[in-house]
């Protein structure tokens, strides 16, 4: 049904993007799909704004005394660099754009259990993202995305205000699009689409759904108390008055650590689909990766004393932190061997997504083993609070979630937009930007190891030739991500006519024609095999058509 | 499944909205949404908790001479009155559910009429005479002695836990308004009264909250 539907030609065919026309109708539409595509835009521009002060950033510090901007600004940049891409890029990017668009057309519903709750979430989003930008073009925060206080309750002279009340506004829209995401998963699957049925994206999107929902309200509280520590001097986090500064470190990453784990747990679920379609293989041990992103989901909970080994903890809670953090490696590499034994004697194609899909596999566990040496109590010691740490969480960061992402984008774009991209283009943007990325970040591992501290301005003259390979990295990074905005914006409108399926792949949302019509699917879907049913090499079972 | 289909567009009720297939699957995620939502309201509490237990455990001398400030006759009474509101809302559910609308628009009216008792009792006769004793940290506080600065932090919490609380009960209003607008115009029946349920559980989860902060603010100062 849905090939025939792909070739009828697109002028005729009403679907989602077509079906309405005007500012309105997108303003005001509760159709996830097109919430989707509210936040893609969003996140965006979001992401070239912080991306921008990291390019500063880079600029700076090619030379050691530091020449581009004001020591002043450099704290500012740091800040707003983390802020702007932590909460308003990659919290959002999987789960709000590709979970929004891919979570209702896996679990074959019309829409999201709630859609006007999901369009509300897109709003306190946009409010939260304009008192942030507000707080950077009056001034600037010098904080560190963290807010540690009580430099951001007494001493910070700069937008500590507005910026903490814009990431707190943009907690509640986190928090409703989880809390849509659990109920659509546990109330709308289609008939035969049982637990084990389902797509391992939706378990990832499960899992970090539920840290959202668990993890939000946390940090919520704790930034409202900084901000009436400002306002009122009340003492709960100011020594001065019998307060305890770290008590905010310990609130602020109960929700910071598993927050780490609501940017990489939709990447490792998109790696899973991406892996199987181009290996034109069953994922190796289905329930084993979607047990472990259960299990990432629960452990991130019990690990966020490890950011504070050096700030003062008595030793006994430090081993029992230093131990669970070690847990935690356990279900992230049951994951990567799960999908390299996925790609072993798979008919293996490297497409524009699979280059993503690779790139991150190899990234992530850079990041992952880094990681460790962070865990351990000794190493710690060393390593806290230089560029290691640095190193460290770019490489899950942007080697993996930002690689998943683009992957994601690259995977489903024919299916978001109808269009095809030019495959030649994407591949090489994913070369350039792996080259890049690694070109950045990997000097740093060496600059954090030799004892270069993060967030300065300056440094010893010894430290300039890996800073200066680290920033023509990112000049090469840059160029990897402008190709694609290029390229994707080019095929909406010249691009050729996507199929319903142009990968082969499994699952739902390939079912129905591209783009999907409003209602999502013509007739409503019954899911009669498991997940990733692709045949043995050569037997081409094409599609999952009953 | 064209049958089905038919079906369900033939007997498509007013009040189900499009994307679901039937009235019950509507219903049962509505109540689970309502339950995560306060789920997280738990753990948005829970983190003002952990940290009054902290300075409780720190401060234990100056959050015992802070709670002997407290007007815990007031206190009491205002928890019947909650326990109360929560009682007439429960009746308001069950009437909803039997479809009798006179019944669901008296007893909401009820509830709300105890809710604003509540935040009247709070607003008028407690934090007025904490004002007028400077006990507000932040307006003209004034309290001697060794313990002052942990009396102080204990009103800190007070404030923001009771003021945090008194905000969910007014936003419990507010819905109870729209609630009352609804069940005027005739929009519930005995098949359709899911927002009414689960205002409800919003309510009592509001209720609940209180029952843990009457003890831990008014009664950790021992009798006397």
């Amino acid at each position: 049904m849905s090939a025939a539907l792909a070739e009828a030609p697109p002028e005729t065919r009403v679907h989602y993007l077509n079906a309405d026309y005007g500012i309105k109708s997108w303003l005001l539409t509760t159709d996830h799909k097109r919430i989707a595509l509210l936040y893609l835009a969003t996140i965006t521009l979001m992401f070239f704004v912080g991306g921008a002060m990291a390019v500063m950033m880079r600029l700076h510090l090619i030379d050691p005394a530091g020449g581009l901007v004001h020591p002043d600004t450099f704290n500012k940049l740091f800040t707003m660099h983390g802020v702007v891409m932590i909460f308003f890029f990659l919290i959002p990017s999987i789960p709000a754009v590709l979970g929004n668009f891919l979570v209702p057309l896996m679990v074959g519903a019309k829409d999201l259990a709630f859609p006007r709750i999901n369009l509300l979430s897109w709003y306190i989003f946009i409010v939260g993202a304009a008192l942030t930008l507000y707080a950077m073009v009056s001034g600037g925060v010098d904080t560190g995305w963290t807010f540690y206080t009580p430099y951001s309750t007494t001493y910070a002279n700069s937008q500590v205000m507005a910026t903490a009340l814009g990431v707190f506004v943009s907690g509640f829209s986190s928090i409703l699009t989880g809390l849509n995401f659990i109920v659509t998963i546990h109330k709308m699957r289609a008939p035969g689409l049982t637990w084990f049925r389902m797509p391992l994206f939706l378990w990832a999107i499960y899992a970090t759904s539920i840290i959202q929902v668990l993890g939000t309200p946390v940090v919520a509280i704790a930034i409202f108390l900084v901000g009436l520590e400002r306002l009122f001097h009340v003492g709960i986090f100011d020594p001065a008055v019998g307060g305890d500064p770290i008590l905010f470190q310990h609130l602020f990453w109960f929700y910071s650590h598993p927050a780490v784990y609501i940017m990489i747990l939709p990447g490792m679920g998109v790696i899973s689909e991406i892996i199987t379609c181009f290996s034109r293989k069953k994922i190796f041990g289905y329930s084993f990766v979607a047990f472990s992103s259960m299990a990432i989901a629960v452990i991130s909970f019990l690990v966020w004393g490890h950011h504070m080994f050096v700030t003062g903890m008595s030793v006994y809670a430090a081993l029992i932190f230093s131990v669970l953090s070690f847990l935690v490696a356990i279900p992230s590499a049951i994951k990567v061997f799960n999908w390299t034994a996925t790609l072993y004697q798979g008919s293996i194609s490297y497409q524009a997504p699979m280059l993503y899909a690779l790139g991150f596999i190899g990234l992530f566990t850079m990041g992952g083993l880094t990681g460790l040496f962070l865990a351990s109590l000794a190493t710690d010691v060393h390593l806290n609070g230089t560029y290691f740490i640095v190193a460290h969480f770019h490489y899950i960061m942007v080697g993996g979630a930002v690689m998943a992402y683009l992957g994601a984008i690259h995977f489903w774009w024919p299916k978001i937009t109808g269009r095809l991209y030019p495959d030649l283009w994407a591949r090489l943007a994913a070369a350039i930007v792996f080259i890049g990325f690694n070109l950045t970040f990997f000097p740093q591992f060496m600059l954090g190891y030799l004892g270069m501290p993060r967030r300065y301005a300056t440094y010893p003259a010894e430290f300039q030739v890996l800073n200066v390979m680290s920033s023509a990295g990112a000049s090469i990074l840059g160029l990897g991500y402008l190709i694609p905005l290029v390229y994707l914006i080019w095929s909406i409108r010249y691009g050729p006519i996507a199929p319903a399926n142009p990968w082969r792949a499994k699952g739902l949302e390939w079912e129905t024609s591209s783009p999907p019509p409003t209602q999502n699917f013509d007739v409503p879907p019954v899911v009669r095999e498991g997940a990733y049913a692709y045949g043995p090499p050569g037997s081409e079972q094409e599609g999952a058509h009953d | 499944m064209t049958e089905a289909d038919a079906a369900h567009s033939a007997e498509h009720p007013p009040y189900l909205a499009h994307h679901f297939t039937d009235i019950e699957q509507q219903n049962e995620s509505g109540t689970m949404g309502m339950w995560l939502f306060l789920l997280t309201e738990i753990m948005f509490f829970g983190g003002l908790f952990a940290t009054y237990a902290i300075y409780r455990l720190k401060y234990f001398e100056g959050f015992h001479e802070g709670s002997r400030h407290l007007n815990y006759q007031l206190g009491a009474f205002n928890t019947a009155v909650l326990i109360g509101s929560s009682l007439t809302m429960a009746l308001a559910v069950r009437y909803a559910q039997l479809g009798r609308r006179k019944a669901l628009i008296a007893f909401l009216i009820l509830t709300m009429v105890l809710g604003i008792a509540f935040i009247g009792i709070k607003l008028n006769y407690e934090w007025t005479a904490d004002y007028h004793e400077g006990l507000i940290p932040w307006m003209g506080f004034h309290v001697e002695g060794a313990n002052a600065a942990a009396v102080r932090l204990f009103f800190c919490f007070y404030f923001f836990m009771t003021g945090l609380h008194a905000l969910h009960m007014v936003i419990g209003l507010g819905i109870m308004c729209v609630l009352l607008r609804m069940a005027a115009k005739g929009r519930f029946d005995s098949g359709y009264f899911a927002p009414v349920e689960i205002t409800g559980l919003y309510w009592h989860f509001v209720d609940i909250v209180w029952i843990f902060l009457f003890p831990l603010l008014y009664l950790i100062g021992g009798l006397y």
